[in-house]
């Protein structure tokens, strides 16, 4: 206060101008904060008004269903690791297609990157178009592809593992072409003062280099697509989603089965979380693996 | 001699790497077959519906129009998809076909089929006529003489023909004519509306003369596309991932400050805190989804809570992360001044951190609409609902594809406006606080 009323005596001015910019500014961030407020509010009521029950009714209820499937669990809770090897085939093709997925969409997104990557690309002037491929591959949800596919191939993994992978691709290749671009060109140029061709170029001389990024962005990729597998097995595409989908819509009596899917589903997301960590931490923190 | 040491150290280690890249692309080529049978892709490659891939293509970007003739009575109807919404007024039909005592349909480059009081003909051209008296006795069709060719298939209550210009179908109660058209039928006005059928040019000097809000009305309520629908569910969607990330950065920022070390010391809550959020992003945003919509029935605001719980998750440990790297110099400084710790957070450490956090929340605005189009579709709202409706019916290929070019349209421009806000937002910074 003190200091202000100095400055004030030197320089009324200054100081009043500074006040006044306060002032304003916190007006302004004001008035954005009750639009804030506002469009949450008057969101939320939109919402709720277009949903089948209300908040403050359904609130006491969130726990009625994991209640009613803890305490079917508890009661057969003999059977419980029955139903875990019963559904762990399951949980393995949940696991496979979010593994191939990430696989092939990950080796799709190499080549893509390196089409789409400033002074690496063998076509400079098919950037853009390349660059707005993997946006609209990006931009299409997992699920749009993966109904259409299985009006054409039937129930399955596969609808799921090919929607999945062209997600991946998208979202791979521009990650990917972000590392490249931090790529040393040095190997590159050197490649090509001996005669290698652009895949040899690419091959043996950028590659090594963004391999551990690549990896670890995969790494993360697959958490996801794990989670993806699984929501996407619940519209129909198998794995432990369609489990899931069966043992809770068939009604009371099936809850033990949900139970012991739910743990599955939990244990495998929490596990390779946790893996995934651990290898991206080796990874960026340079240490070979 | 030392030269040669080398040199077989340098060649064995490059064995040694080469070995390495082999060993690696063997094995997921091993694992590649081996999914490849535990997929069963040899059997599914078998059981692909062709057929099913054919009407879905085609469906997508043309149209057909249905030409019905009810055997038992004569009647003749004209409809767009075959759809009650689309049916032309009676006594009404499009240029090429002529009503009357006798029908003649012309499906052009000279394929022309007439539905007469008693006989159907269909005139092929380079094949030969092609008649038929269905009755309750059965078809009674009559072929050109010599085999018949695979794009007829012929028997004794059923009559098919399927040429480029368009299908002849003929069963003992009903025939039907298919003729093919290019685009979306009746994207802009359906057939009862004033406004079908005239250009833009008519459409605009229309508007001029002060019909516009009659030419919105009948193409915002076009019953066949109902765009006024699809408005709202795309609105719909948005609000859902909007509520549900804001919502969940909210609720992750208090709970951040307890899991971060710099601003907890007293161990056992910041592990209490930090565990929830991996108990929260663990259970997967599928089985909140199921929780949720088990308490508050199916609908847009299940979904928003959904994206909520899930989002919450990776806020609150990605806030925790950012808080933990904040430069403790500012807070001593603010903290110098005799700063209380309220003011010390909102002077010292809300400045910092705000344009980190606001960028990671509109990163995941981006990705939450397309959650939210995925949610939608599991607990019923927004855009996600009506594409599966669409999906379900396995015949209206011409929305399908309308909503996923919709919802790619959504999701750039979300993608879009996330960018130039965060962009806004870190040049903003940079020209000083």
């Amino acid at each position: 206060m003190a200091l202000a009323d100095t400055a004030s005596q030197s320089n009324p001015t200054v100081s009043e101008a500074y006040l006044a910019m306060v002032r304003q500014k916190r007006i302004f961030g004001g008035i954005l904060l009750a639009i804030f407020v506002a469009l949450m509010v008057g969101g939320f009521l939109v919402a709720q008004e277009r949903n089948a029950g209300d908040f403050i009714p359904g609130l006491p209820q969130v726990l009625d269903f994991p209640a009613a499937v803890v305490a079917e669990a508890w009661e057969n809770r003999a059977q419980l690791p029955g139903f875990i090897v019963q559904f762990f085939p399951s949980l393995i093709e949940t696991i496979n297609i979010a593994a191939v997925s990430t696989l092939i969409g990950g080796l799709a997104a190499i080549i893509l990157s390196l089409f789409s990557t400033r002074g690496l690309a063998l076509f400079p002037r098919m950037i853009p178009v390349v660059r707005r491929f993997m946006d609209v591959l990006r931009a299409i949800p997992e699920i749009v592809i993966a109904l259409v596919l299985i009006f054409l191939l039937g129930g399955g993994p596969v609808p799921a593992m090919i929607a999945i992978a062209l997600h991946t691709a998208g979202a791979l290749g521009k990650l990917f072409s972000e590392i490249n671009e931090n790529a040393a060109l040095g190997p590159v140029e050197g490649l090509a003062s001996v005669g290698a061709n652009w895949t040899q170029r690419m091959l043996l001389g950028v590659v090594p280099q963004v391999a551990p990024n690549y990896l670890s962005y995969a790494l993360l990729r697959f958490e996801v697509n794990i989670r993806a597998s699984a929501i996407l097995g619940f519209v129909g595409a198998g794995g432990i989603g369609y489990d899931l989908r069966n043992t809770i819509t068939f009604g009371t009596g099936k809850f033990d089965e949900a139970a012991a899917i739910f743990i599955l589903l939990f244990a495998t997301i929490v596990t390779f979380d946790q893996l995934s960590s651990v290898v991206r931490n080796r990874l960026t923190h340079g240490r070979a693996l | 001699m030392t030269t040669d040491v080398y040199v077989e150290a340098a060649r064995a280690g490059l064995r040694r790497k080469s070995l390495t890249a082999y060993g690696i692309m063997a094995a997921i080529v091993a694992y590649l077959v081996y999914i490849f049978f535990a997929f069963q892709i040899p059997q599914l490659l078998r059981n692909v519906d062709a057929d099913n891939a054919r009407i879905l293509v085609a469906d997508s970007y043309s149209h057909k129009v249905h030409v019905t003739r009810d055997n038992r009575d004569a009647s003749v109807e004209v409809s767009i998809e075959g759809e009650r919404k689309g049916r032309y007024p009676t006594g009404e039909a499009p240029e090429w076909v002529t009503l009357g005592q006798t029908t003649i349909i012309d499906l052009e480059d000279g394929h022309v089929v007439s539905f007469g009081p008693e006989e159907i003909r269909y005139d092929i051209p380079g094949y030969g006529l092609v008649t038929a008296r269905p009755g309750a006795d059965g078809v009674n069709a009559t072929l050109p003489s010599g085999d018949v060719p695979e794009w007829i298939n012929a028997s004794k209550n059923r009559l098919a023909i399927t040429t480029e210009a368009g299908r002849l179908t003929i069963t003992r109660n009903r025939t039907e004519v298919f003729r093919y058209f290019g685009g979306w039928e009746l994207f802009w006005f359906t057939l009862d509306s004033p406004y079908h059928g005239l250009g833009p040019i008519a459409l605009a000097s229309a508007a001029l003369s002060g019909e516009a809000g009659a030419i919105w009305q009948d193409f915002w309520h076009n019953d066949m596309w109902r765009h006024a629908d699809v408005a709202w569910a795309i609105f719909e969607t948005i609000l859902m991932a909007f509520l549900g990330t804001f919502g969940a950065a909210i609720i992750a920022l208090p709970l951040a400050f307890m899991a971060a070390r710099n601003f907890t010391p007293f161990g056992p809550l910041r592990f209490a805190v930090r565990r929830l959020f991996d108990f929260v992003r663990g259970v997967d945003g599928l089985i909140w989804t199921i929780i949720l919509s088990r308490a508050f029935g199916p609908g847009p605001m299940t979904g928003a809570l959904a994206i909520l719980l899930t989002d919450a998750g990776s806020f609150g440990k990605l806030f925790s992360e950012t808080l933990e790297n904040v430069d403790s110099k500012q807070i001593e400084g603010v903290a110098s001044t005799g700063a209380k710790p309220m003011q010390r957070y909102r002077f010292g450490v809300i400045p910092q951190v705000s344009p980190v956090f606001l960028s990671q929340i509109l990163y995941s605005f981006e990705s939450s609409t397309r959650s939210a189009t995925i949610i939608g579709a599991i607990t019923g709202g927004g855009i996600g609902l009506l594409l599966t409706q669409a999906i379900i019916t396995q015949k209206d290929w011409e929305e399908v594809s309308y909503y996923i070019v919709l919802i790619v349209i959504m999701v750039i421009l979300m993608d879009w406006f996330s960018g130039m806000l965060r962009r806004k937002l870190i040049q903003g910074d940079a020209s000083g606080h």
